[in-house]
């Protein structure tokens, strides 16, 4: 696999198999000596991958959530789909290209789509502003919401934003205003709504499309209150303590799974997700159909209630008189 | 109590940039400076005004126990969730322990977390109203503080009453993590039960409102009112300033430029906020008590 960028904690990995790359190609490749070496690096490469990657800490994590190869909304809308129809606009101020929305089939079954969108290379990057909406992403987001509960269609939404945009702009149209009020709808929407973290959830900015009946995160992927690094330089006056605060904020997938905050992991290969894109994609279809059919039989009711409570629980409090926990399980 | 008079005048340079975000700035003593334009006032005199400066109008953070007196009539008041206080649920030490923190805003505020809710009457109507406290953890909203809203917010439901929220806030409480992010969710979601059931919630954002708790009920309000020059805004003009790299415009993220921007209904000087919730209550809550009246007959 071609690898244009590497993180600095996979530098052994990178230069070991670049050095095999470089044998490989070699005239005399086909010695029995080079050969001998190629088979041996091979296996040191397999065993140091093992290494490097099976025990990543919270801050290398958000670093594969953040790798700019890792597959973006727009891979999983042509992994997973069929039927794609896109929708634009706020119908209010302008079609915001951070948040991505349409009409689909996912397993034959129709969807509204909802998703932040990181952008492919640079220009797209810079035009989709780096997956950071602003208000009127959020608006427009709120307009399929409401065409989903109109037409009785699920809400497949995907999270991958390192935060809303923190702009003069987006305030002035009301950042917050448009995240509450995603908040508000999500949790009334009368129809199934699966949420799929791919990489980055960034605080507020990403809640606002995480509302839902079933939360499903990439292994590499992370959730948190506030980035690794707003948090270091808060909490410590510091950006260098990222890592730290990375290790305290609980934000990995295993974390939230066991906090009862996410309901599900999809494992990633070795490095993660963009070294068998395929593959992961496959694997989160399977879990969206698998969600949808639990969740399609239930009515309107139901799901506004039950995702109500979801919500109701969460919190770590203790109430006089009692030495219990307000919840239902600790997290330790 | 004597001061040469040039004092009075010493200090007396109106700044441009207004209020300094949350910082209590009415010390005990007899004589406190205004943080705004410099003068030296006699305490009582700041009291007497609602904690406002009679020269520049600024308006200084009163404690939630001060606004529950200014809005409430006497002896109404009814304490909801005393006994709620919080947990460190991730064992979060930052620069110093979370648990530290804690400790050292309880003795400070005497209180036990950044809010007060509870039950009482203003002017003719029965209200629920919450009362945030900056000076807890900058108003944070961890657990506790989304508890406390979302059991405010069921209550009025289930017995038909009006809301009112005197917001302070400096945002998510990072220190209980995503327990703190999910408030948001929580508290937005019973805010939407309330609202569908037809009864009014009115929010007043005070200095500053900010992140994740303008970002969820804040907002979500029928009316939406906002005290003078408070700063009020998703994201922190720091944070905004980095991303840009460049100065942030006069009157930014203030009250009085969110009204411009259509994002609130009015800015109302803390002297007249009593007789605005009372008169807007009148056309809101009319119809909470109809409700109640048939259905006591019925």
């Amino acid at each position: 696999m071609s690898r244009r960028f590497y993180m600095d904690f996979e530098k052994p990995v990178v230069e070991l198999e670049q050095r095999l790359n470089a044998l490989k190609e070699d005239p005399l490749a086909g010695e029995p000596d080079i050969h001998q070496e190629i088979i041996w690096l091979e296996g040191q490469i397999a065993k140091l991958k093992v290494r490097t990657y099976s025990n990543l800490t919270a801050w290398q994590k958000v670093q594969v959530a953040r790798h700019p190869m890792r597959p973006r909304l727009s891979a999983y809308i042509k992994d997973i789909t069929t039927d794609w129809q896109e929708l634009r606009g706020d119908r209010a101020f302008r079609d915001d290209p951070a948040i991505t929305g349409g009409l689909a089939r996912i397993g034959g079954v129709a969807v509204v789509l909802v998703g932040q969108d990181k952008g492919a290379d640079t220009r797209d990057r810079i035009h989709r502003n780096f997956g950071s909406p602003h208000p009127e992403g959020y608006r427009k987001a709120i307009r399929f919401y409401q065409l989903a509960a109109k037409f009785r269609l699920p809400v497949v939404t995907f999270i991958d934003t390192p935060g809303a945009y923190a702009g003069i702009e987006a305030e002035e149209r009301g950042q917050a205003w448009a995240i509450a009020e995603s908040l508000r709808v999500l949790s009334e929407l009368p129809v199934p709504v699966v949420a799929v973290n791919i990489g980055e959830g960034g605080s507020g900015g990403a809640l606002a499309l995480g509302v839902a009946d079933h939360l499903i995160m990439l292994e590499n992927s992370y959730y948190s209150v506030i980035t690794p690094e707003g948090c270091a330089a808060i909490l410590w006056k510091s950006k260098e303590k990222a890592a730290d605060a990375a290790a305290v904020l609980g934000l990995t997938a295993a974390h939230l799974l066991n906090m009862e905050i996410i309901d599900e992991v999809i494992e990633e290969p070795l490095g993660g997700a963009h070294r068998d894109q395929q593959g992961v994609t496959e694997k989160v279809a399977t879990a969206i159909g698998g969600a949808l059919e639990r969740l399609i039989p239930k009515t309107g009711e139901e799901l506004t209630s039950q995702r109500y409570e979801r919500f109701r629980r969460l919190g770590a409090f203790v109430e006089a008189g009692e030495k219990e926990l307000g919840l239902e399980k600790n997290t330790s | 109590m004597t001061m040469p008079l040039s004092d009075w005048f010493k200090h007396r340079r109106p700044t441009q940039e207004g209020p300094k975000e949350g910082k209590r700035t009415v010390p005990g003593g007899i004589w406190s400076k205004c943080a705004n334009c410099g003068l030296i006032i006699y305490q009582r005199d700041i009291l007497d005004n609602f904690h406002v400066c009679p020269e520049c109008d600024h308006h200084f953070p009163p404690s939630p126990d001060e606004w529950i007196s200014t809005l409430l009539e006497t002896d109404t008041w009814v304490e909801q969730n005393a006994g709620l206080s919080p947990q460190d649920p991730l064992g979060f030490i930052g620069r110093k322990p979370y648990r530290e923190s804690l400790d050292a805003a309880m003795a400070a505020t005497g209180g036990r977390e950044g809010i007060i809710t509870g039950l009482g009457r203003l002017a003719d109507s029965p209200v629920a109203l919450g009362v945030m406290d900056f000076r807890f953890i900058a108003g944070s909203m961890g657990s506790v503080v989304g508890e406390k809203i979302t059991r405010l917010f069921e209550k009025s439901t289930n017995e038909r009453l009006p809301i009112i929220i005197i917001a302070a806030s400096g945002g998510a409480r990072m220190q209980e993590g995503m327990f703190s992010l999910m408030q948001m969710a929580k508290t937005a979601a019973a805010v939407g039960r309330h609202s569908r059931a037809g009864l009014p919630f009115i929010s007043v954002l005070t200095n500053p409102t900010t992140g994740g708790v303008l970002a969820s009920f804040g907002t979500l309000a029928d009316i939406i009112i906002a005290e003078p020059q408070a700063h009020i805004g998703f994201a922190g003009p720091r944070v905004i300033q980095q991303t840009l790299g460049e100065e942030l415009p006069s009157g930014f993220q203030r009250a009085e430029s969110l009204l411009d921007h259509g994002m609130v209904d009015m800015v109302v000087h803390r002297r007249d906020l009593k007789d605005k919730l009372s008169t807007l209550l009148g056309y809101l809550a009319g119809h909470t008590k109809a409700q109640v009246d048939v259905k006591v007959k019925g």
